[in-house]
């Protein structure tokens, strides 16, 4: 009566496939990181420079705009003052030409007391700057390949291909490198994130194909669901953003205590981390805001991915929320993202000490991945590890 | 609770500048006396400190349930534990370790929460009905103050250059209105509003979980292919029900389980991993078990019937057997569920003929229990004993043990179906061995001792099926939907006031000063205010070859504010 399921519609030779994708991505992540790290190593006689190249052509800019023949065309010019943390001030101007629609924004810089940005990995040297591109370029072409890995890993069996760890991990890394990515296209300043994306992707690619590794199958029926594409993929897009953030927390927190570090008088970072690292990082101020952003725009996400989980929950098992560990973990998650998202409007919580909830909220998730999955046992137990 | 404030020093500003209507924390307690102290009490429970306190105090506390087994979630793995860990198990119970989420110390902890949450929210939430019904708060004296700033001097007279500004802001859709020469104009209340509701909705979820834990019942029952069920107390295999939810309260309805049909991976590392189990069932409501209709239940997918969800949780084997005795009259006859012992299936049961008469003059029982292998081996190995393959049914066999004597089923006492009481029973013997048999469907077994004959008719298959009745969904769904939309707003959304201000200058002249603020993570204010300048200067150009205002040109109008610039 049972119907003996014959080989059942795996196509082996797209899972092969994508396995040589995922190998090559692994490969062009790992030159991609010794790109940085070269990038890393010869910027460092550049570090003095203090204003980005950016910075100096916006100041350029703004002058120009400035100029009396942009008055003579009869421009709309308005320029406003804007009051920064420390106590300096920027301006931003904007002018119009007079019956056209057409606005030109550029910004400029007030007083020095402003915190200035580092000029990037790279620093001034342009040996360092050419290694820097090629790095970004073999990270394009790494998350092409790992792309193609888990697009064929989908097909081969025609699901959403995220049923064990190994495919999870696949897609983590994608998520992690493309976050990364995403912000680099924005125009963000974030050329320092290149190094730590290209590490973790390569790291978790090289846990999923040693570690981790399964054949690709059709699922167990307690995954037959539509959820599984809604509920895992946003788990997965929430772990890559949230990677960039922390990143970005670490970065702050390292960078503010060289700041302090540096007035006392010192010479080296923390950790004995050497100065001209941290000349050529983000200012505390636009890392402590970047990995605010990103977790505010990922936790109304990961909310949103622990609730689809209880309606699956609910359709599976019959009650939306039994405290299952994996559910308890992403709750306690949830709950440390929320108590930095408060923390960071709080007066005596901001800064550091919202930083650390910041990087204890991103190790709470990685114990809900990884520890969860391989210590723990629940009803979460689909991960395909021993 | 998840606003800075900007507050300045100046009081006739502070209003102004407040942008959230966060309650303002409080110091040390005032006055001595009871009433004193419960006040700070409850300022500080309310306070924003001690909220992340608890929030923090909240996620430690929700991690020991994560790796200690729990009650609620396997009972049985409650009790093996205990078992293993004899010393620590008193010290846990007190604990109520085996009961996290139910426990004394977690519930205070998120009821201390709520309360903290509500003495936040129920507040805020009048004084934003306030900020609605009133006016966007009027100009600072002192706009340069403002973190954002432009101004120009032109030759449109004052009240020209107002009326524009506030037709431009509310053409941008700012509340704006005109007061003591400036216009002052809000935008963004979506914030708070998606604060509030974030937070109360937190409510709506935590009164879906009261309502499902006051009013949710859960049965389960093994129903074999070809069989029936009615959701009734004494067909229910077992039944947990919770004050408002009893046995009386059962929601009337039945179903036949007409089949069952699963799959498995048959080649490959997966091999034997399951692909698909569907029960397919025809269902009544009510009293009428007539008007039938058909229904699929698989992993995924529940079937609702009348308010109660009836989810498959398992399934298993059951062999047909017909028991004769020595005369050859049919004595029993029926298909037995075995249970599920390995992933293959391997399944062990037993048969209890109750009614098979006398034998030699005297009443006798037969018993017989053993194994049902869906796929069974050529050969059993002698150290493990008879082990299924395969969990589909590519090769099925039976395998039998018989006794003969009393099953104890007649004493009135709750036996458990799936084991033989030993006790009075004693085992059939043929040529000094015990007598055992393996099985194809279809074969039969001529009993020793002439106790007759058993024959394996085929075999059924059974699923386990849950049937749940669980109130308050829809209220946490609602709060959990609401919450989102309320997180998206509250996060997203940027809260902003501007002000317009133009003067005339003792030399005739107009200056123009235009003023923003909002929270500090936002740098779009300032692009938003010289978009407005640029769009104002159709209206009141800039003077050419005339700088922006400084400081030196105040307006005899504004109140010079205090040299110092800190702002805070």
């Amino acid at each position: 009566m049972s119907l003996l399921a014959s080989a059942t519609g795996v196509n082996s030779q797209l899972a092969d496939l994508s396995n040589k994708c995922i190998w090559s991505a692994m490969g062009v992540y790992v030159l991609a990181m010794f790109a940085h790290m070269f990038e890393w190593t010869f910027g460092s006689k550049g570090a003095v420079a203090r204003r980005s190249v950016e910075q100096a052509s916006l100041a350029d800019a703004a002058a120009a705009a400035a100029s009396p023949a942009a008055a003579a065309k009869k421009a709309k010019k308005v320029t406003v003052t804007v009051a920064a943390a420390g106590g300096g001030t920027t301006t931003l101007t904007r002018t119009a030409l007079a019956g056209e629609g057409a606005t030109v924004v550029t910004s400029g810089r007030g007083d020095g007391e402003q915190a200035v940005d580092g000029p990037g990995a790279a620093g001034s040297s342009e040996r360092a700057d050419m290694f820097g591109r090629i790095a970004i370029s073999l990270t394009v072409l790494g998350a092409l390949l790992n792309v193609a890995g888990v697009a064929f890993r989908g097909f081969s069996v025609m699901r959403p291909p995220w049923g064990n760890m190994y495919e999870f991990s696949c897609a983590f890394s994608l998520t992690m490198v493309s976050a990364y990515l995403i912000l680099l296209a924005l125009g963000k300043n974030v050329r320092w994130l290149g190094l730590p994306a290209v590490l973790a992707a390569a790291l978790t690619l090289g846990l999923a194909t040693s570690v981790l590794y399964t054949d690709s199958e059709q699922l167990v029926p307690a995954l037959h669901s539509y959820w599984l594409a809604i509920h895992v993929s946003c788990a997965i897009i929430c772990g890559g953003a949230f990677y960039a953030a922390f990143a970005s927390t670490a970065a702050y927190l390292g960078r503010e205590s060289y700041d302090k570090r540096k007035a006392a008088g010192l010479p080296n970072g923390p950790f004995k981390i050497p100065a001209s690292v941290f000349e050529r990082m983000p200012a505390t101020p636009t890392l402590d805001k970047l990995s605010y952003r990103i977790n505010a725009m990922v936790f109304p996400l990961w909310t949103f991915t622990i609730i689809a989980g209880a309606i699956w929950a609910e359709a599976a098992w019959g009650k939306y929320w039994e405290w299952d560990p994996k559910e308890t973990w992403s709750f306690i998650t949830w709950v440390v993202y929320a108590a930095y998202l408060h923390a960071r409007a709080t007066a005596g919580w901001k800064g550091r000490k919202a930083g650390y909830l910041a990087l204890l909220a991103f190790a709470c998730f990685l114990f809900n991945y990884y520890g969860v999955n391989i210590f723990i046992t629940g009803k979460h137990s689909y991960a395909g590890v021993g | 609770m998840s606003d800075t404030e900007l507050r300045s020093e100046q009081p006739e500003d502070a209003v102004a500048e407040r942008l959230s209507s966060a309650p303002v924390e409080g110091d040390a307690p005032v006055g001595i006396g009871a009433l004193g102290w419960l006040r700070w009490t409850w300022r500080q429970l309310t306070s924003m400190r001690v909220a992340l306190i608890l929030l923090f105090m909240l996620s430690l506390a929700a991690i020991p349930g994560s790796l200690i087994p729990q009650t609620s979630e396997n009972a049985f793995k409650v009790q093996t534990w205990k078992a293993a860990h004899k010393g620590l198990t008193p010290l846990y119970d007190k604990l109520q370790l085996f009961d996290v989420y139910s426990s004394v110390w977690f519930s205070a902890i998120y009821i201390l929460l709520f309360v903290s949450l509500a003495g936040c929210i129920v507040p805020r939430t009048w004084q934003f009905v306030g900020v609605l019904r009133a006016k966007p708060p009027t100009a600072p004296a002192n706009l340069t103050r403002m973190p954002v700033y432009a101004a120009w001097r032109t030759d449109t007279d004052p009240a020209a250059a107002v009326a524009a500004a506030q037709r431009l802001l509310r053409k941008r859709r700012f509340r704006a209105h005109v007061s003591g020469g400036a216009v002052a104009a809000e935008k963004g209340y979506l914030r708070e509003v998606g604060n509030l509701l974030f937070h109360l909705s937190l409510f709506a979820l935590l009164a879906g979980f009261a309502w499902a834990s006051l009013a949710s019942g859960q049965g389960g029952k093994l129903v074999v292919e070809g069989d029936g069920f009615s959701n009734t107390m004494t067909q229910l295999d077992d039944f947990s029900g919770s004050a408002l939810y009893g046995p009386e309260d059962l929601d009337p309805f039945g179903f036949k389980l007409d089949g069952f049909t699963d799959t498995y991976q048959s080649t490959g590392d997966h091999i034997g991993e399951a692909r698909s189990f569907v029960a397919h069932i025809h269902y009544w409501q009510g009293a009428d078990p007539t008007k039938l209709k058909t229904g699929d239940i698989s992993v995924n997918s529940p079937l609702e019937i009348a308010g109660s969800k009836v989810y498959l949780i398992g399934h298993g084997y059951a062999p047909v057997i017909t028991v004769r005795d020595s005369s050859g009259k049919v004595v029993y006859h029926d298909a037995v569920p075995f249970l599920p012992q390995d992933s293959n299936l391997t399944s062990t049961g037993v048969v209890k003929v109750g009614d098979y008469g006398q034998k030699d003059g005297k009443k006798v029982q037969l018993g017989f229990s053993g194994f049902f292998l869906p796929t069974a081996p050529v050969q059993f190995d002698q150290s493990t004993g008879p082990r299924s393959l395969f969990p589909g049914d590519a090769a099925p066999a039976l395998v039998l043990n018989a006794f003969a004597g009393d099953l104890g089923t007649d004493s009135g006492l709750p036996q458990n179906v799936y084991q033989l009481d030993m006790s009075h029973l004693s085992q059939l013997k043929q040529d000094g061995q015990p007598a055992h048999i393996r099985l194809s469907p279809g074969e039969g077994w001529t009993l020793p001792d002439g106790y007759g004959s058993l024959t394996f008719d085929g075999y059924k298959k059974w699923a386990t099926f849950s049937v749940s009745h669980r109130p308050g969904n829809s209220v946490a769904l609602t709060g959990a939907v609401l919450a989102i939309a309320g997180l998206v707003g509250s996060l997203f959304v940027q809260r902003r006031r501007i002000w317009v201000r133009a003067v005339a200058t003792p030399d005739g002249r107009t200056l123009v000063e235009l003023a923003g603020l909002t929270r500090s993570e936002s740098a779009k204010i300032a692009e938003e205010l010289a978009e407005l300048a640029v769009d104002l200067q159709d209206d009141a150009p800039a003077l050419e070859d005339d700088a922006p205002a400084d400081d030196e040109s105040e307006p005899a109008g504004a109140a010079s504010a205090p040299a110092d610039e800190t702002k805070e």
